[in-house]
């Protein structure tokens, strides 16, 4: 395949050795909400994402996590901070250059509805990007489209069908196509498959874990499913109101928490066996959460903490993000007792 | 609720509530009928708590509707019967259906944005259930309000009375109309999706209430769903329903650990589980789901079924016991699958890739 020879350079195991692709330094993004007031979506993000790594990034409706997603992607600029792009810093560029560097990043949304122009053939969609560069065109575009097809597990001879008549599954496959089609580095799934039935989910899943094996795919995977998540990543990130909480590697994440929340989060996914789920305790969160416009002090997590000191140091003092074991970050003034 | 009483809840079975009885809902299309419900039997004990699981499309919804004739257009219930106290709700009035619904049998949907009126506020929607069934005076009705709001835990209920739905989280929200569902005191609690629309830490919360007062209240509830976790949660029996029919049924532990049919088998092998020790890659169903309006012969999972045989593509299976308390409407049944065509350790899923019955070998 073109997609395999065109990236010979990069087979690396992914690994404190895999060179970072993606770096997001000190991210910032304020969405003005009236004179003078701000909802503070994602308020000061550092994090790295290595080639071939799949991270994971979970919380809960309104954290932040779809529009750090956004602007990884520069779908929106940043209100501060960087975002590099292998080497090259997106925030600094615009325009035509900017575009160019389009190319190498692409995203799946979460509806496979709304996603798809109803009137263009999938066909046309997925050569769209491709022709948007001016990559190909003629029969070499069309043997791209019919071979992009293939590699998704649809019927190359469909492009000439429209959206309309694919089920859910197979329109989140023409997405994925249209994604891989200009052989980007990174690939952003926002929700890409929280739409889905659970059978045709693991069959995304696995289409998706094969596209990395065969493309040397990089990943952020933006989803609430905790169980996904913890699957398909490499790392898991977790985030609360604007911030990152924890990060670490998936199994560390769900066998040996070190904030609060991410163990809260764990506790309330219900597991598909009666025997184990009557035995496992919630940790329950008290209250709602609060405002992104007015967050809470010091800790944000702190009005609903189960193990919160408060006022001191939890409601006065913000807790660093810190590497509590070897490669696992966590922001909490009392990890140890999680 | 402790392991004991839940499977002896599951094992003694008094007199069902609700029995229904070859239920058919078909929708009338342009192009051709589509069997929504292609009947469904089952029983509904008196304060059980049974789950109804399947993916979208597969009639789950349909089914809860019809059982309080809410069929949308152009939907039609066209046979079967539901017997509730020594009634057919098939058969009574609509303004006998109507006194039913809400006092006997209550139902809460997955959105209770769109359930609440925007512009009344929530104390008065929840008075409003009991008044409309003539059970209490105005001011009981208001008084029994706070009570419902503080037992599905509203903090400040007295005050909160007073709010807007929008002035409500989505949790409150959903907790909102539980109130109001129980504002009649029910039998039966129908709950469509009623956690999916919800963040997981406010779905636990949810989840946890409900289990609460099934048991506190002993109302049965009808739990639709389409993820296992929460039937694995709530549950003491569950339907597996497949393209308008139940493929499987019985208690929840002995289907978690012993499916029968394949169809349950590969669902609960599909799912990605957050406590997994390690990366397994995920079993998916191949294949479309079926089109209702061209169901296949036979068994409707067959086209996508590792280990169908001849007869599957022929003849429909009927639901028959296959353990204490279990059915499953299947020819082959796992048991057999995991002897004869080692379904422990098959890594293919195709259609007929365990019993070699593959699409290719297939003589139309």
């Amino acid at each position: 395949m073109t997609a395999q020879a065109a990236r010979a350079d990069v087979p690396e195991p992914v690994g404190d050795r895999a060179k970072v692709l993606v770096r997001v330094e000190n991210v910032v993004k304020h969405f003005p909400a009236g004179i003078g007031v701000s909802v503070k979506a994602v308020d000061g993000v550092t994090f790295e994402i290595r080639q071939g790594e799949t991270l994971g990034l979970v919380g809960e409706s309104g954290c932040g996590k779809s529009t750090l997603g956004r602007l990884v992607m520069q779908l929106i600029p940043v209100t501060s901070g960087k975002v590099f792009l292998d080497g090259v810093e997106l925030t600094s560029l615009h325009g035509e250059r900017l575009r160019q560097q389009r190319r190498q990043m692409q995203i799946i949304f979460q509806d496979p509805f709304a996603s798809l122009d109803p009137r263009m053939t999938i066909g046309d969609i997925i050569a769209e990007p491709l022709v948007n560069f001016g990559v190909m065109r003629g029969r070499k575009l069309r043997d791209r489209v019919q071979e992009l097809l293939r590699v998704v597990g649809l019927n190359p001879n469909f492009n000439n069908r429209y959206p309309h008549e694919f089920s859910g599954g197979q329109r989140q496959r023409i997405g994925i196509a249209r994604a891989l089609a200009l052989n980007p580095k990174l690939i952003v799934c926002d929700e890409a498959i929280s739409a889905l039935d659970v059978s045709i989910q693991a069959q995304v899943v696995n289409l998706l874990e094969d596209l990395q094996r065969e493309f040397n795919l990089t990943y952020l995977f933006i989803a609430h499913d905790l169980s996904v998540v913890r699957h398909i990543s490499d790392r898991v990130m977790v985030m609360y109101l604007g911030k990152i909480v924890e990060i670490a590697n998936s199994t560390e994440t769900y066998t040996n928490p070190k904030h609060p929340y991410t163990k809260a989060l764990l506790s309330a996914i219900p597991l598909p066996d009666p025997k184990l789920q009557r035995g496992r305790r919630l940790v329950e969160l008290s209250g709602e959460i609060p405002s992104p416009i007015n967050p809470p002090s010091g800790c944000r997590f702190h009005t609903r903490c189960p193990i919160a000191r408060v006022p001191t140091p939890c409601a006065e003092v913000e807790p660093p993000l810190e590497e509590k074991l070897r490669g696992h970050f966590a922001a909490c003034h009392f990890s140890n007792e999680v | 609720m402790t392991p004991s009483t839940r499977a002896d809840a599951a094992k003694r079975l008094p007199a069902p509530i609700l029995q229904v009885k070859d239920l058919q809902t078909q929708f009338l299309t342009h192009d051709g009928i589509v069997k929504a419900v292609d009947g469904v039997t089952f029983d509904l004990y008196p304060g059980e708590s049974l789950g109804i699981v399947g993916e979208s499309g597969s009639g789950k919804s349909m089914t809860a509707l019809s059982l309080l004739r809410l069929v949308p257009d152009p939907g039609k219930i066209v046979g079967g019967k539901v017997l509730f106290r020594d009634q057919d709700l098939m058969q009574i009035s609509d303004e006998e259906i109507r006194d039913i619904r809400g006092r006997d049998i209550a139902m809460i949907f997955q959105d209770p944005q769109s359930s609440l009126n925007p512009v009344l506020q929530t104390g008065f929607q929840i008075a409003e259930a009991m008044l409309a069934h003539k059970k209490a005076t105005k001011q009981q009705a208001r008084q029994r309000t706070v009570e419902l709001l503080k037992r599905v835990r509203i903090p400040a209920a007295e005050s909160r009375v007073k709010d807007y739905p929008h002035q409500l989280s989505g949790g409150m929200r959903q907790r909102a109309m539980i109130a109001m569902g129980l504002a009649n005191a029910p039998s039966i609690l129908i709950a469509d999706e009623p956690t999916t629309a919800l963040d997981v830490t406010v779905q636990a919360q949810i989840l946890e209430l409900l289990a609460d007062l099934n048991q506190e209240l002993g109302t049965a509830i009808m739990m639709i769903t389409h993820n296992m976790g929460v039937v694995a949660g709530l549950c003491t029996r569950v339907l597996v329903m497949y393209a308008g029919q139940i493929v499987e049924q019985g208690p929840v532990d002995q289907i978690f650990e012993n499916p029968q049919h394949p169809y349950t088998w590969s669902l609960l092998k599909s799912i990605p589980r957050v406590d997994a020790l390690r990366h397994e890659r995920l079993r998916s169903i191949e294949g479309l789901a079926p089109d209702l309006l061209r169901p296949p012969k036979g068994c409707r999972f067959h086209p996508g079924c590792p280990f169908r045989v001849e007869k599957c593509l022929t003849d429909l299976p009927p639901l028959t016991e296959v353990k204490p308390n279990q059915l499953a409407a299947c020819w082959v049944t796992m048991d057999r699958a995991k002897k004869e065509m080692g379904a422990d350790q098959l890594l293919d899923i195709r259609p007929g890739a365990a019993s070699g019955l593959e699409p290719g070998k297939i003589i139309p």
